[in-house]
């Protein structure tokens, strides 16, 4: 092996443990002035680090004894989790400059970039070992953040459920990786795809590995935590957990399951195809009653993974354009949706009801836009980019024949919408005495609100960002 | 050429910015945006014109068509993509002055008309917008970014017209409009998509390889959309809609019912032309009768009307009807062999809509003077309004095709044309042509001569209109004194070579012969106070008279089949299968939903124990399920 492959190839994730280094020195050494902006720091790094990595070159390679893989369109898949780590930071600030958590400040940072380190190494690996500490180092930083307000109830409670939830499907998961060393006796994906040939047992391994991610997605019936957890977790948290962490699983499942489980493809098919329609409709069905704010679109972002499983199913390279086309849309989407819950909260005193939105048009008439263009977008209406990414998977599974599931995707936009349309109905039309008080957001959220908005309303119609993914998902 | 693009850019961001800021922003500083922003698109256009012209023509002796920016926005296949760009070619550029002069006559001069008006800045606003989409129309480089600008072209010229919105009439007006041309573009979208299915292409100019297979989808295709023309074109029998549109401002009627939108038709002929002759001169020809009978219907209504917009509406529906004919009539693309219609039908574009826009801007002084449409409330107004008088008879004489204003020129072409094709589609023409000088003066005598509306007069002097006002008026008057001397065919032409306009004094010795006649004949009965023959005329041919002035009942045709056909016949039935069935369907899918959701919460019981077992079960559930299918 050569030792500048590790640089070609290992850059985004070097550059990010530098960042990573940089913040956690910043926060022991700079003393009270300089931790005033210290915000100002990390988005300045953040955005630093985006410039320096975002351009995909090179070719695919790997190191380690292939335990580590590079490839363009992974670079691809990064800096969009990358932006979308800079939104959360964005939108953050406001919450972190409370007196409560102002002190911890650095912890946030340096666990939630620590998290998005995971990310990288489990969506590079090569090896189930590699993958697998990549999700470790994924989840349990994300468990501190969870539980970031730890003196309130709420929100330890969703540290407590969190962590208790993921030990218990990282467990499972290893079990399933076992079964697969056992009976193919390697953990490399490229030596393991000769070697699974779909026994009883690397069925059952599969599901177990699969209920891992699950997990991560929240997917059902892997899903229970999720509405306790983004309803007690901190909001610029939910919206990290929400968008981030779900994408990487989400291309990272996809790699996966169409590299090394090629062989058991009419499997995990079926498996998908159940789970996709528990996904949507269920969670369809509880968001409808949902009262809360946090806890919809907690709902909410279960039938979305659920719409994102439709891209996984196809195991195209047209289904993993579209998975991160998705992806990306979704993400700009709820990201602003959790970006005006987040604002709202800190500026109302904690209202996250839905009944407290009421009327919020009249008093907010610009923050109730954002929100009820990004819920549009999330229900895929045109001419908003989230229109755009449904089309697309679900022009990829048609493709493969999948009507039946399609169609009950279709129908289940439809349930979707009536509960989007619920809260831009409590915004704009539903009377309230007392509406939630104009206010002035800070500066930050409002740059993060403006990207978000860009790109709702530009993504679908600019045609160039949809083909750049395409080119290099090709080359998978 | 890539400032070109500004061209576009300018009246899009003054459209962002008047509309997003409005009331916020003082109307006048919005009035001002939208006249400075469209005085530079008018330098640029003017501007263009002269570099694209004066770079000279090629080897060939043609203008070369350039595109000047171009980006590719949604691909299908290698061949089939949509682009958006911006195209310059003799014809563009010719639309690019016109349409860049009358926007910005028409927004000076609302300066004037729209003082004090609720709206102001969203009517500037709504300008700006109609502006970007026309320009945006003509320099398409393929079909499909027309169809783009066309239909934001029909939406903003929606909002223009129902620009009174708390009017009933201007309500209606704006939906008509709407929905006609909708409903005729509805031909254009679906000739589109039978062009691009079958050539492989959105281009203007399909390589030879493609045409060779779709040559014989390719006159269904252009039928279609000349159908989608027709409707922007206001064609006989799709011309419902733009006497009613007068309902919008005046200015509006002069820059979109007048000038620009409304030849947005004959433009797609003319841009489809090499199409049509070469594999579809029977279509063109179709248009040509189309054309032809329009023109002949609007001339007869035009002659009884008395609400004077009314009597321009149909006026501008005659005259678009000329320019459809004179593309029709064309047998080659050839100027000096049975092409020449093409040179003429874009000059008389072009002339028309100056003096057009002259005539509407025009009786929006008179309007302004003596808040009303009617005729019946004009007469003598001469004394009172000196500018309008006289810039309102220079239109007046121009339209009537005298020499030597610009309508003669374009006119006599447009003639001529005709008697190459066949003596009676000249003979047709001409006379329609008399009938027009008819019409205009009795429009003419009427406003200006004839018996004063005393009564009124006395209550609300008429009074000259303001500066802002008369100075488009006076500007418009100068270029229709002198556009008939530009050497229109040097710049455009069937062919692309120079043509050189020769008059064929035959020809226009018959047709200045009509003309005066016509015009001899609205002096004899309309100058003097008293009408005694028209009134005689009008109550002899009552029956006649009546039908021409309900516009032949066209109207209430469309009425009828509307309500009592398809209204009664075929949308209640599905109204009621939507109700009682779609609905229905939707209402159990809501109840179903509801109560499973009540159903299944227990599920969610906020147990982590119980959520564990969920998981569990749910992994071996799943595989359980696998093992056995």
């Amino acid at each position: 092996m050569n030792y500048s492959d590790i640089f070609t190839y290992m850059h985004t994730e070097i550059a990010l443990i530098i960042a990573i280094v940089f913040g956690f020195l910043y926060d022991l050494i700079a003393g009270k002035r300089g931790r005033r902006h210290f915000h100002t720091v990390m988005c300045v790094l953040m955005v630093l680090f985006i410039a320096g990595t975002i351009y995909p070159y090179g070719e695919a390679g790997e190191i380690f004894g292939g335990m580590f893989v590079y490839n363009p369109v992974f670079n691809i898949v990064k800096s969009i989790l990358a932006i979308g780590t800079l939104i959360v930071f964005l939108q953050s600030d406001n919450w972190l400059r409370r007196e409560d958590t102002e002190f911890k400040r650095g912890e946030f940072y340096v666990l939630t970039l620590s998290t998005l380190l995971g990310m990288y190494f489990m969506i590079s690996a090569g090896h189930f070992l590699m993958f697998f500490i990549g999700l470790e180092l994924a989840s349990v930083p994300m468990a501190c953040l969870v539980a970031f307000d730890k003196y309130k109830n709420n929100s330890a409670e969703a540290g407590a459920k969190y962590i208790l939830s993921a030990l218990f499907s990282s467990g499972l998961m290893l079990f399933g990786i076992s079964f697969f060393y056992g009976t193919a006796g390697t953990l490399y994906f490229d030596d393991m795809v000769a070697r699974i040939d779909g026994s009883p047992l690397q069925i059952m391994a599969m599901v177990f590995f699969f209920a891992g991610l699950g997990f991560k997605l929240s997917l059902v019936p892997f899903h229970l935590w999720t509405a306790d957890t983004y309803q007690g977790a901190p909001t610029a948290v939910t919206s990290y957990l929400s968008v981030i962490s779900k994408g990487a699983a989400a291309f990272t499942l996809m790699a996966i399951l169409i590299k090394v489980f090629a062989p058991m493809v009419r499997d995990w098919q079926l498996m998908l195809w159940i789970v996709i329609v528990l996904s949507i409709t269920v969670a369809n069905l509880f968001a409808i009653r949902q009262k809360n704010m946090k806890r919809f679109l907690a709902f909410s972002s279960i039938s979305q993974a659920g719409y994102i499983m439709l891209a996984v199913i196809s195991g195209t390279s047209f289904g993993m354009t579209s998975l991160i086309f998705y992806v990306l849309v979704y993400m700009v989407a709820n990201l602003a949706a959790f970006g005006v819950i987040g604002v709202i909260e800190q500026n109302s005193g904690g209202k996250v009801g839905m009944d407290d939105y009421n009327g919020l048009y009249k008093t907010n008439p610009k923050l109730a836009v954002i929100m009820m263009l990004s819920l549009f977008s999330l229900a895929g209406i045109p001419p908003f980019a989230g229109f755009f990414s449904k089309f697309f998977i679900f022009a990829s599974a048609f493709e493969e024949g999948f009507h039946i599931l399609v169609f009950i995707a279709l129908v289940n936009t439809v349930i979707s919408l009536y509960y989007y349309l619920l809260v831009v109905k409590a915004m704009f039309i539903t009377p309230n005495d007392s509406p939630i008080a104009a206010f002035k957001s800070d500066c930050s959220t409002r740059i993060s609100l403006v990207l978000c908005l860009c790109g709702v309303l530009a993504l679908g119609i600019v045609s160039s960002v949809f083909d750049c993914i395409n080119m290099f998902s090709f080359g998978m | 050429m890539e400032y070109t693009i500004l061209i576009l850019l300018l009246p899009f961001l003054s459209f962002i910015l008047t509309g997003l800021l409005g009331t916020k922003l003082k109307p006048s500083v919005a009035g001002w945006i939208g006249t400075v922003v469209t005085g530079a698109v008018a330098l640029l256009s003017y501007w263009t014109a002269f570099s694209y012209f004066g770079a000279g023509r090629d080897a060939s002796g043609v203008f070369p068509t350039q595109i000047a920016w171009n980006a590719v926005w949604l691909p299908f296949t290698e061949n089939l993509h949509i682009d958006i760009g911006f195209l310059l070619d003799p014809i563009s550029v010719m639309m690019l002055v016109v349409i860049s002069t009358v926007s910005l006559m028409v927004h000076v001069y609302s300066f004037g008309y729209m003082k004090g008006e609720k709206g102001f800045q969203r009517y500037y606003a709504f300008l700006s917008l109609f502006t970007m989409s026309m320009l945006g129309l003509v320099v398409a480089t393929n079909i499909f970014q027309m169809y783009i600008f066309w239909e934001l072209v029909g939406v903003s010229s929606y909002l223009l017209i129902g620009f009174y919105y708390t009017k009933k009439e201007a309500i209606a007006a704006s939906k008509k409009a709407f929905i006609v041309t909708r409903f005729a573009d509805l031909g254009f979208l679906i000739g589109i998509l039978i062009y691009g299915y079958y050539t492989g292409t959105f281009s203007f100019t399909p390589d030879s390889e493609a045409m060779g297979v779709a040559k014989t989808m390719l006159p269904l295709a252009l039928g279609l959309m000349f159908i989608g023309g027709a409707g922007k074109s206001a064609m006989f029998p799709l011309h419902i809609w733009l006497p009613d549109a007068m309902e919008g401002p005046t200015p509006v009627s002069a820059l979109i019912h007048a000038a620009t939108m409304v030849v947005a038709g004959v433009y797609l002929v003319a841009r489809m032309f090499p199409l049509f002759i070469g594999y579809a001169p029977d279509v063109l020809h179709i248009t040509a009768y189309v054309g032809a009978f329009t023109a002949l219907y609007a001339a007869v209504v035009a002659c009884v009307q008395s609400d004077i917009k009314r009597v321009l509406a149909f006026s501008t529906i005659s005259q678009i009807g000329f320019m459809i004919v004179a593309l029709g009539v064309c047998t080659s693309a050839d100027p000096h062999e049975g092409g020449l219609g093409y040179m003429a039908s874009m000059f008389h574009l072009f002339t028309h809509a100056m003096f057009k826009a002259l005539l509407f801007l025009g009786a929006g002084c008179i309007i302004h003077a003596v808040h009303s449409n009617e005729m019946s409330a004009m007469g003598g107004l001469r004394k009172y309004m000196p500018v309008t008088h006289i810039t309102f008879l220079i239109a007046c004489l121009a339209i009537a095709g005298i020499w030597p204003l610009s309508g003669f020129f374009s006119k006599d072409e447009i003639l001529a044309a005709c008697f190459d094709f066949s003596p009676w589609m000249g003979a047709l023409m001409t006379f329609i042509a008399g009938l027009t000088a008819f019409y205009m003066f009795r429009l003419y005598y009427s406003i200006f001569w004839g018996k004063e509306n005393k009564e009124l007069h006395a209550e609300h002097k008429p009074h000259e209109a303001p500066f802002s006002m008369t100075i488009p008026l006076i500007f418009l008057a100068a270029v229709t004194l002198v556009a008939g001397w530009i050497p229109f065919g040097e710049f455009v032409s069937s062919n692309g070579q120079a043509y050189h306009i020769h008059i064929d004094w035959t020809v226009a010795g018959i047709s200045l012969c009509v003309a005066f006649i016509g015009i001899a004949l609205a002096t004899w009965m309309y100058l003097r106070e008293s009408r005694k023959t028209a009134d005689t005329l009008a109550t002899k041919f009552s029956g006649l008279y009546k039908a021409a002035y309900h516009r032949f009942y066209i109207d209430e045709i469309y009425q009828f089949i509307t309500h009592k056909i398809i209204f009664a016949c075929i949308s209640t039935p599905i109204a009621w299968f939507d109700r009682h069935v779609v609905d229905g369907f939707m209402n159990l899918l809501a109840k179903g939903t509801n109560s499973a959701s009540w159903a299944i919460r227990g599920m969610q019981s906020g147990n982590v124990q119980k959520y564990t077992i969920w998981f569990l079960g749910g992994a071996l559930g799943l595989t359980i399920i696998l093992l056995v299918f």
